[in-house]
């Protein structure tokens, strides 16, 4: 982000609160009530955000970039897809940096399956954000949104995968 | 403090202890890294919670809910999944949002298509994702990607409500 547009979106930052302010004097009662709340989740946000920053600068100076392309690729079936999927929780990231990642991927011979696995992964499941899903949602949220999205990931995989090669397939033919 | 944060902040501690012992420069790195995060994430952290302030304290009662809550149907579940697929938000600052939604009796499956749309989805992201993958790729991914995250958002308010 350049400079200048990190100080735009501080400063609307600053007229939104400022807004918020005005509106707490014309109606006091909603006004103390929205100022608990947002004290409520900032003290929640302090006393998670730091941590989770800290995990995700950690994860992007361990894990590097090249770890990731030399495990991915290798194993096939389940294994192929689960070590696709756990590669993709990684976070090393935004989703931009996957995409040149993934095209790389294909390029090696890596299934469609496991690199479009590897990126709804890296989309949806980092782990870091997890565990802020976690603390706002509540566990039962968190585990079924990720168990279900990890089912269905996979089942789009080898979806994905049939129909390039369908249509593949038919241009050959 | 809650069970999760201190979860979180053990293993953030116990993770930059063993990153120092291992290597203090690639630990120096790690930090600046996470505090470039932190300016970068700042601002939409701080609108974020005034927005959930502000919806909390002075929408009336019931409006949430009246919106998207579980009379809503799929209507108004399949309008905040469009929502949520054209919009860009980072994943750490809409969960908090989300949670306040909750909260405030929107149904488990608005928030879920929500959730699940805004990450996998990524309309913002679209022209990148054609000009490296391929139109035929990117646009098979995103448009399942889209129906998948219905799907779960389905299945998730069937279980947890």
């Amino acid at each position: 982000m350049t400079r200048s547009k990190s100080i735009r979106s501080w400063l609307l930052l600053a007229a939104f609160a400022g807004g918020l302010v005005l509106l707490s004097f014309l109606l006091p009662t909603q006004g103390k009530r929205a100022t608990d709340i947002t004290w409520t989740y900032f003290l929640d946000m302090v006393q998670i955000l730091p941590a989770v920053l800290v995990l995700m600068g950690l994860f992007g100076v361990w894990i590097s970039k090249d770890a990731v392309v030399r495990y991915l690729g290798t194993g096939s079936g389940l294994r192929g897809m689960g070590l696709a999927l756990l590669m993709g929780t990684l976070p090393t990231g935004p989703l931009y940096v996957a995409f040149p990642m993934a095209d790389m991927f294909l390029r090696k011979g890596a299934s469609v399956r496991n690199v479009v696995a590897f990126l709804s992964a890296w989309a949806c499941i980092k782990i870091p954000q997890e565990l802020v899903e976690l603390r706002f949602l509540g566990p039962q949220f968190m585990a079924l949104r990720l168990g279900l999205t990890v089912v269905f990931v996979a089942l789009m995989g080898w979806t994905i995968e049939a129909a390039i090669h369908w249509t593949e397939g038919r241009r050959a033919g | 403090m809650s069970a999760t944060a201190l979860l979180v902040n053990a293993l953030a501690f116990g993770c930059l202890l063993l990153s120092l012992f291992k290597d203090r420069g690639r630990t120096a790195d790690a930090l600046k890294a996470a505090g470039r995060f932190l300016s970068r994430l700042g601002p939409a952290v701080g609108m974020v919670i005034l927005l959930i302030g502000g919806i909390l304290g002075f929408l009336p009662e019931g409006t949430i809910s009246g919106i998207i809550g579980s009379d809503g149907g799929f209507g108004s579940t399949l309008v905040v999944a469009l929502f949520g697929a054209m919009i860009y938000m980072p994943a750490l600052v809409a969960f908090p949002l989300a949670g306040s939604l909750l909260a405030e009796g929107a149904s488990v499956t608005a928030i879920a298509a929500f959730i699940t749309t805004l990450t996998m989805v990524g309309m913002v992201t679209l022209p990148v994702e054609i000009r490296i993958l391929g139109r035929k790729l990117a646009l098979l991914r995103n448009g399942l990607s889209f129906v998948v995250a219905l799907i779960i958002a389905l299945l998730m308010g069937r279980i947890l409500s």
